[in-house]
């Protein structure tokens, strides 16, 4: 309804102002894109125009780096025409980049220009990227490490439990078995067998990768056997009928109707096992992100712990995405009979 | 004979017999009987419409046909030989189509000649299938993608690519519009006789039994009994406003306690 009276006014007044509905319609077209460059600009400006209060070294380059995104956003936005999906993407991610620029100035005004925020504790935008120029290779070392053990650890929990969970979904003998057992073990955070692994275990890497490897599996485990009990048997009774020997109804039909079952599995273990890896490298691996963190503490380098974050948080959203695409690969006949 | 007319032309079809079989569901303790001594002799290549008030027990008595459960008593047979399991010979198109969800058309039709691991050299057989029910445009589509008519096709096609020697259906028309439903009956009876299987079908519709059958077989409310063996001795195509079969429908409608409306 407001539609309609919105575009009689625009078809009316048009005559009138010719101009100005070309301008609307520029403005509501790339308004936000220029937004966007102001407010990289706006902390470009804040980088520069005061002095800081602390000793930093890359202000200066933090600045001039702001300006350049001011710039490719304007250039962005005004050519968008010219660059096909990339204008699009940046006309998509517009609003964000506004947030983004107006946060950074924020934090870089109440942290480095005017101390609002307590120093230490909040160390402004130029000392974090300080640590990913002059602190690299460690950083690197961190990574590598901890994507190391936690691939290894997430790729042994996952294939166990999901060869678990479709044997004990299947066969009435390994479920009997194997259903109490993880009735009584399964529940446990595998943070609490953390002491027990440690002195077990002939490293602590290995030891790391059995409890990655066992927040992983429980949930690969129930939630793959859940799919797999809860496949109908009218999909069996047709397999049947065709000619399907038993190895064709576990591969081909509970394993295919199990799946959307253990992607939520994958999904859950993905996230426990996260909180392991950090667990187990604060306490006792000597290596990896969450190792740095807890350096990082101990010399209250507090700008090292935040850009450690920014790291994990980035890697962990990335596993998350990594599996996402795989599930949509896998899974492309569910578009259309569920909501993703 | 009359009844030879009516029969396949090349009876490749089984010989089935069902004897004394009698069936019942345990349901809370309480025994629900089904089936209740059915006695029916099939012979090779015939069809056979199987006709009977709904929750009678016809669906359970093709899943003992299909051997997917054992009856309770009594004895069926392929062929002399005794049915104890599912076997590729004996293909049922089932009252839900039970496509499955993550297999395209194409897959799902072809899930009979996979299981017994001949697809690779017999791809064509379900191109074929797909053609001959009217879907090779969308065989790269997913079952949430068709219309409940177009599943109960791919279901078709999915038992008939593996040249059964006994075709069970279970209604598997009931989903069709009326006009498609008249094409697909005049298919299958083409079909039919050009291939010589027997087919056992369940039909809640009189006039779809007299148009297909060469045997139309009425069963009594649960558990279910024979009630009726009517023969059709009528050629094919079948004409649908023919006086003889009016009036068979006539008589199995009554049959059926639909006498006064009738
Ligand atoms: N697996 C089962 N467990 C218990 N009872 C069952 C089972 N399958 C069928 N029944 C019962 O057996 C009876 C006959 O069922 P059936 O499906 O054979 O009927 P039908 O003749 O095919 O009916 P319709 O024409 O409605 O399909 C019904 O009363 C039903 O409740
Ligand atoms: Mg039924």
């Amino acid at each position: 309804m407001s539609t309609y009276s919105l575009s009689d006014g625009l078809a009316s007044g048009a005559p009138r102002l010719s101009r100005a509905p070309l301008l609307a319609t520029w403005l509501r077209e790339s308004g936000v894109g220029v937004l966007a460059s102001v407010a990289w600009i706006a902390f470009g400006l804040s980088c520069l125009w005061w002095d800081d209060v602390g000793d930093w070294s890359r202000t200066h380059s933090l600045g001039i780096a702001a300006f350049v995104i001011a710039a490719v956003a304007l250039f962005g936005t005004v050519g968008a025409d010219y660059l096909g999906s990339a204008g699009k993407a940046l006309h998509q991610r517009a609003p964000w980049l506004v947030a983004l620029g107006a946060f950074l100035t924020l934090w870089e005004v109440a942290t480095a220009k005017f101390a609002w925020l307590p120093l230490p504790f909040f160390p402004p935008p130029q000392s974090i990227i300080e640590v990913y120029t002059d602190d690299l290779p460690k950083l690197l070392d961190s990574v590598f490490a901890s994507v190391k053990l936690q691939l290894g650890g997430y790729l042994i929990g996952a294939t166990v439990g999901f060869l678990t969970g479709v044997s004990i979904g299947w066969s009435r003998a390994v479920g009997y078995w194997v259903h109490p057992v993880l009735r009584f073990i399964g529940p446990l955070p595998a943070t609490a067998w953390l002491p027990i692994a440690f002195f077990t275990f002939p490293s602590s890497w290995s030891a790391s990768t059995f409890l990655i490897a066992l927040a992983t599996g429980f949930p690969v485990t129930v939630l793959t056997w859940s799919g797999v009990a809860s496949v109908s048997n009218a999909y069996y009774d047709v397999a049947r009928t065709l000619g399907a020997k038993p190895s064709f109804l576990v591969l081909k039909v509970a394993i295919p109707a199990a799946l959307p079952h253990v992607f939520v599995g994958l999904f859950m273990g993905l996230g426990s096992s996260f909180a392991v890896l950090v667990v187990a490298e604060m306490i006792g691996v000597k290596a990896g992100l969450g190792w740095y963190l807890q350096w990082a503490q101990g010399w209250a380098a507090y700008a090292n712990m935040y850009a450690a974050l920014i790291v994990m948080s980035l890697l962990c959203s990335g596993a998350i995405t990594l599996l996402f695409a795989i599930r949509d690969r896998l899974l492309v006949w569910q578009k259309g009979t569920v909501k993703w | 004979m009359v009844a030879t007319v009516a029969l396949a032309e090349v009876a490749t079809g089984a010989a089935l017999d069902i004897e004394q079989v009698s069936h019942a569901f345990d349901i809370d303790g309480a025994e629900l009987p089904v089936l209740s001594d059915v006695s029916i002799a099939v012979e090779p290549g015939e069809f056979v419409a199987l006709l009977g008030p709904s929750g009678c027990g016809k669906s359970t008595l093709l899943r003992l046909v299909a051997g997917l459960d054992k009856p309770k008593a009594g004895t069926l047979r392929e062929d002399e030989a005794r049915i104890t399991r599912p076997h590729p010979s004996r293909v049922v198109v089932f009252q839900d189509p039970t496509l499955f969800p993550w297999r395209s058309v194409w897959d799902n039709v072809a899930l009979g000649l996979e299981a017994q691991g001949i697809l690779k050299s017999q791809r064509q057989r379900v191109d074929d299938a797909l053609d001959l029910v009217g879907l090779s445009s969308f065989r790269n589509a997913y079952p949430h993608q068709l219309s409940g008519g177009m599943a109960q096709r791919v279901a078709l096609a999915r038992a008939l690519v593996n040249d059964p020697k006994i075709l069970i259906l279970d209604e598997p028309l009931g989903k069709l519009d009326s006009l498609t439903r008249i094409t697909m009956q005049a298919e299958l009876v083409s079909l039919w006789q050009r291939k010589g299987f027997t087919t056992l079908l369940v039909t809640h519709d009189a006039e779809e039994a007299l148009v297909l059958a060469n045997r139309v077989i009425v069963f009594s409310d649960r558990p279910a009994r024979v009630k009726a063996d009517i023969r059709v001795d009528r050629r094919y195509p079948r004409h649908r406003g023919d006086p003889y079969l009016a009036d068979l429908r006539r008589q199995i409608l009554g049959l059926l306690g639909l006498d006064a409306t009738w």
